[in-house]
């Protein structure tokens, strides 16, 4: 099934009255849907559902599975993304079904545990950011940058500075930075970067000022460099009265070796998706935390999660217990931007990990992921153009130039990597590099695959002088060969195209 | 890559061409070139207002999204709706059928600084 080429559609398996399973007799007085539900909320057409055996939905799903390539099945160097393993040990913590059967308006005295281990998982990435305080609301990257800009307009209001209405940004930096500010209301003013890849001292001279809010960086970049200008940068910021915000989108690089806090940054946001054991790429659930240094945690999102000492249980005795409570009463906060409390389950994966890494298990994650990082850059530097050539931290950006030349794109070496079983990089990205590559390894994968990878990608700069027009067609060993991606894109089909048909159908019956 | 003798050009590769009312911009065969695949034109309203140099359109391909710049400072008198449903003409004929948007421009002197064919064409080696 998992090289079959025409895979149907759930909509197209199945037949009228086929299904699972067979209710018993109703034992309580049957009524008619139209006497529970209104009129207006009644569909006047049956929706058409498909009908299927529950092997038939089994077996389609598991051959879609097949069909699909994660880091459970092969390498992943997919830059920027930290597709790394995620220890199955975190998975079976959160699906303990007192984490995942919780319910959010559970009282607190029943869900200490949970309350608890947010507590802690604050206090744990807290001590990573080297700040004060953090909210573990925001559901994904992007949200957690839009909370923490927030944050930051909130400062700036709360000391008559709301006028401050400009976040810099760098050329390198991810899209959702420039998309998040101007989702907070800020204008963009973008910075260049400069030789050597990191953010220009002198551009950025020009461009802070009086109306500064903030700066957004990412540290490593995005080309996978650390910006040895940052206590500079953090300087010149705050002199101007500015805030940094801290992208943590590669801090798999950097866990336990050095803090944002101590770079200067004021603002820290993580993807606990990416850095510490939730699976992604599929779009979620994930989680953004955002950590702030003392005099903004006022305005951090509620509930905050607190503890009080006690003695309910045994009054009098002076024995004391902690006590957590979700905190509403925080006048200066800049509201709730999530429902309920954030991705929980995502929490349980990041405290699980923390706490069975420990702290010099986290060190080693960044030093291998750095390690391997630059052991790929040196092997391959030969073969692609390597536009900054200095060592890099969790990822390298390397320039299919050379091979463009020969008629031979970025797009056409990662394609043709699929058809070795490997995912490919990130392409196009930073924007900033021609043709780029963008080459995350993880600090989990052997040096046989390390080394594996790297005879493929020679391989594929050979078959890029030797015959081109064989990187232009692949792949060609996947389940489906090259897709026209420009065709999806300028006319994209949405919806399964046989709905009305089988609207018609459903009502025939 | 073709430069028309008869435009003006801009370093960040749009080119303009004087019409009978305003100009008109669009995007230079290289940058088509350098975009790839063309799948989405976000254009500006008729009326708007832009300064030289701020971006007045997104173009989105299957490789990255860019901005296009306001070569010189104006307000928007037309934009090509041919690109809501067809945005590869931008590949297709860059200089023709996949022209984006009219401009009245503020002043003259602004067109002035705009870079011949020649110049354009030593840029473009100097980038390439």
């Amino acid at each position: 099934m998992a090289g079959q080429k025409n895979f149907p559609l759930l909509m197209e398996l199945g037949a009228p009255g086929r299904r699972a399973y067979l209710l018993p007799d109703l034992d309580v007085p049957s009524r008619s849907l139209e006497e529970l539900i209104p009129d207006q909320y009644m569909r006047s057409e049956p929706a058409p559902l498909p009908e299927l055996s529950e092997l038939e939905v089994v077996r389609h799903f598991t051959g879609l599975s097949r069909r699909n390539h994660g880091v459970d099945v092969g390498f992943y160097p997919l830059g920027s993304c930290t597709m790394k393993y995620n220890p199955k040990v975190n998975e079976d913590l959160a699906s303990y079904p007192a984490f995942a059967s919780l319910h959010p308006y559970q009282p607190e005295a029943t869900v200490q545990g949970a309350l608890q281990l947010m507590y802690e998982l604050e206090q744990y990435l807290c001590e990573i950011a080297g700040l004060a305080r953090a909210t573990l609301a925001p559901a994904a990257g992007a949200h957690g940058e839009l909370t923490g800009l927030m944050l930051i307009k909130a400062y700036h209001v709360s000391r008559g500075e709301g006028h401050r209405d400009e976040i810099i940004i760098p050329d390198s930096a991810h899209g959702t930075n420039p998309a998040s500010a101007a989702m907070c209301g800020y204008k963009v003013v973008e910075v260049a970067s400069n030789d050597r890849g990191s953010v220009s001292v002198d551009a950025l001279r020009e461009v802070v000022g009086p109306k500064t809010a903030g700066l957004m960086l990412t540290n490593p970049n995005t080309l996978g460099l650390f910006e040895e200008d940052i206590l500079t940068i953090s300087e010149m910021v705050h002199e101007a009265g500015g805030l940094l915000y801290f992208d943590g989108a590669n801090a798999n690089a950097i866990l336990g070796k050095c803090r944002p806090g101590d770079m200067g940054f004021d603002v820290v946001h993580f993807n606990l998706h990416k850095t510490f054991s939730t699976p992604h790429g599929g779009g979620g659930p994930g989680s953004g935390p955002i950590a702030v240094r003392e005099d903004l945690v006022p305005f951090l999102p509620v509930p905050v999660v607190e503890k009080r000492q006690e003695s309910l249980d045994s009054p009098g005795t002076g024995e004391n217990t902690d006590e957590f409570y979700l905190d509403y009463d925080r006048p200066l906060s800049i509201g709730k931007i999530k429902g309920f409390y954030g991705n929980f389950l995502v929490m349980v994966r990041a405290y699980a990990y923390i706490l069975s890494m420990g702290a010099e298990g986290l060190k080693h994650v960044s030093e291998d992921a750095v390690l391997a990082a630059n052991y790929l850059m040196v092997k391959l530097k030969s073969a692609y153009d390597l536009p900054y050539d200095r060592i890099c931290k969790h990822e390298f950006v390397l320039s299919a130039k050379r091979q463009k030349a020969n008629g031979v794109a970025a797009r056409d070496i990662a394609k043709r990597l699929l058809d070795y079983g490997m995912h490919a990089p990130t392409v196009y990205f930073p924007l900033i590099v021609e043709e780029a590559l963008m080459i995350e390894p993880t600090e989990t994968e052997t040096k046989a695959t390390l080394d594996e990878f790297i005879e493929v990608m020679l391989a594929i700069a050979r078959e890029a002088e030797e015959s081109p027009e064989k990187l232009q067609n692949a792949p060609y060993h996947t389940v489906v060969g090259r897709l026209d991606e420009t065709l999806a894109a300028r006319h994209p089909v949405v919806r399964w195209q046989g709905e009305k048909d089988m609207g018609a159908k459903a009502q025939d019956e | 890559m073709k430069v028309p003798a008869d435009l003006k050009y801009t370093e960040s590769h749009e080119w303009t061409k004087a019409a009978d009312e305003g100009i008109i911009v669009g995007i230079t065969d290289y940058a088509q070139s350098e975009m790839g695949d063309i799948v989405f034109a976000d254009l500006p309203q008729v009326g708007a207002e832009y300064k030289k140099g701020e971006s007045l359109a997104v173009i989105e391909s299957v490789k990255a999204v860019s901005d296009i710049y306001a070569p010189v400072g104006g307000i928007v008198i037309a934009v090509n709706e041919a690109l809501i449903d067809s945005p590869e003409l931008i590949n297709d004929d860059c200089y023709g059928e996949g022209w984006l948007i009219k401009l009245s421009p503020d002043t003259e002197a602004e067109l002035d600084e705009l870079l011949s064919a020649e110049e354009y064409e030593k840029l473009l080696e100097r980038e390439g």
